[in-house]
């Protein structure tokens, strides 16, 4: 293929500084790959090091002092219990939510693209700015409150996000994550899908089978990889949560990811930081290992 | 452009099957309902936005607007440190493209064009970067950042925003490359072309249009990142770092009007990326 070249001497010489075809291996791709392995090296792998190193070293020597330190903390059990119980809540309304939309935007043809802009819009928008964008509907004196007084329910503004009525705020966190978040679980569902042969479906409904049987028997299993990626991402972020829940309640609904932002910039104790940090990689590292298990495919059974 | 990234909107496909006027009406009756989901939390968060003082005390509450004008928000913008923190938004953001494009999608052209030796290693470490919350690693950073310089400037913030964003580049640029068939790089050298000059005229005009898509998603990593940004940053915070730092202080109608200029932003760029979001996505989440 690139023997023969013609040219005079500049092309020849030119020529000469490259390599034969890629035919098996050669320096190029290592070239190529050299800086990103390099700068994931030096901000992925070491900070990883680093954390969990930083959350072992308290004083001198190796000690789990940081750990005591972070479960004799008055937030941590807290903590912990908010975020599983959000991340166990949120997950799964929003894969159902997302399932919702795609099958509703499968069923259009005219206007699809516009209706799937604007059901991902929320993927452009930052947890911080949802929280806020939710806090103006549920404040005291909010659009929801107006609403309920406008039907009679309350006589007055009321307050839903305060210390005193977790379970609301909670609900408020619910609500703002699963506007933020579907979007992403919608667009890798929607891409999945895609991937799905028509025939499959419309053989079934030959067949006779009902539109519930069909999606249960057809649809759900072949966007099993699909649904692993989603349910991946969205559970490493939902461990993560943080901004949302500081727009919506502030300090009143401690979560992990909070905790550690506030041993780290308030009470500038890095080792307890650090701590809180393995605490969420080690859970996120779970929740991974179990959905690769649990929804694995074998090859044979990919569309 | 690419076949595996235009084809993936499949809009324009007739369907089989026409649905009865009843099951229709009731499908876009839902529709609107998912559309209104989306859209009112928008509109009322500007309302907040430029309603000012007065319009977040109203009680009760209309949801039309009333009373709107741009001085709440021009308000907002001149209060010290929001101008600059945009600034250093959109800096961070800027440097997160750069450095994920430049970083991200040789990457993609090596996976894309070569087999060698350790590419499985390569993906792996790529795919391994998702099981981890990536922000939380901004912890440790803050110590060496200090040391070196950069703790507290954009630049600093870019790189781990870059962490977060480059095993997305590097994915998406890979499919993109694999879309271009190598036989037009192949008919350049036959033409004399560099390896270099081949890519630089061949493959890059035609890679442009997913690249450019790459880079917005790269920016909106950047933008709407919060917990690295505030680790990070001190007194050069991105907006969103400053977002956070005031919310306890700040009046509510100075919290819309910062929660509004991050949302905007955003769906424009998802609005300019839309025809990519499927396919970037289906490639990014494999």
């Amino acid at each position: 293929m690139i023997a023969k070249r013609p040219g005079g001497l500049r092309r020849a010489i030119l020529s000469e500084r490259e390599r034969p075809m890629p035919a098996r291996t050669s320096w190029i791709p290592y070239a190529l790959i050299a800086p990103s392995v390099a700068f994931l090296g030096a901000l992925f792998i070491i900070p990883l090091v680093q954390t969990v190193w930083l959350s072992f070293s308290a004083g001198e020597g190796v000690s789990l002092a940081n750990y005591q330190r972070m479960a004799n903390d008055l937030n941590f059990g807290l903590a912990i219990r908010n975020t599983f119980l959000l991340t166990l809540v949120v997950v799964p309304l929003q894969v159902i939510l997302a399932l919702v939309m795609a099958t509703m935007v499968s069923k259009l043809d005219k206007g699809r693209d516009m209706v799937l802009w604007v059901l991902t819009i929320p993927l452009g928008v930052s947890d911080l700015a949802a929280g806020l964008a939710w806090l103006s509907i549920l404040q005291n004196t909010g659009y929801l409150n107006s609403a309920l007084y406008a039907l009679g329910v309350i006589p007055g503004p009321v307050g839903w996000l305060s210390q005193e009525t977790p379970w609301t705020l909670f609900f408020g966190i619910v609500l703002a994550e699963m506007w933020r978040a579907t979007a992403i679980v919608l667009v890798i569902l929607i891409a999945g899908l895609q991937l799905i042969p028509k025939e499959f479906s419309e053989a079934a409904e030959i067949f006779g089978a009902s539109p519930w049987t069909r999606f249960r028997k057809i649809t759900l299993p072949l966007l099993k990889p699909s649904l692993q990626s989603a349910l991946i991402l969205r559970t490493v972020l939902a461990f993560e949560v943080f901004a949302v829940v500081y727009a919506l309640g502030g300090r009143n609904f401690p979560v992990l990811a909070g905790e550690a932002y506030t041993w780290q910039n308030e009470n500038q104790n890095y080792g307890v930081a650090a701590a809180y940090a393995v605490l969420i990689m080690a859970i996120s590292l779970a929740a991974t290992a179990v959905y690769l298990r649990a929804l694995r495919t074998r090859p044979e059974q990919l569309p | 452009m690419t076949t595996s990234l235009s084809q993936a909107p499949a809009s324009g496909a007739p369907r089989a099957y026409m649905l009865p006027s009843a099951r229709r009406f009731l499908l876009w009756t839902g529709l609107v309902a998912l559309l209104a989901w989306v859209l009112v939390p928008i509109y009322f968060v500007a309302l907040g936005a430029f309603g000012g003082r007065t319009g977040v005390f109203r009680w009760p509450k209309s949801i039309w607007p009333s009373d709107l004008s741009v001085a709440p928000m021009m308000q907002f913008l001149n209060i010290e440190g929001v101008f600059n923190a945009l600034m250093n938004s959109f800096i961070a953001a800027g440097l997160t493209v750069v450095f994920s494009i430049l970083l991200g999608a040789p990457a993609g052209y090596a996976l894309a064009r070569y087999t060698f030796r350790g590419q499985n290693a390569y993906r792996l470490l790529v795919l391994l970067t998702r099981a981890f919350p990536l922000a939380i690693l901004a912890l440790p950073l803050t110590v060496s950042f200090i040391r070196i310089g950069l703790y507290d400037t954009p630049f600093g913030v870019s790189l781990i925003h870059t962490v977060l964003a480059l095993p997305f580049a590097a994915l998406v640029t890979q499919s993109l490359f694999m879309g271009i068939p190598r036989e037009y790089e192949e008919a350049a050298w036959v033409f004399g072309c560099t390896r270099f000059q081949a890519f630089v005229k061949v493959v890059l005009p035609l890679a442009l249009p997913g690249l450019a898509a790459t880079a917005i998603f790269a920016f909106v990593i950047s933008w709407n990142e919060v917990f690295a940004a505030s680790i990070l940053t001190v007194r050069e915070r991105t907006l969103t770092a400053y977002l956070l730092k005031i919310l306890s202080e700040s009046p509510l109608h100075y919290r819309f009007a910062g929660g509004f200029i991050l949302i905007i932003p955003s769906v424009l760029f998802i609005f300019a990326v839309r025809r990519y979001l499927f396919a970037v996505w289906g490639i990014a989440s494999k």
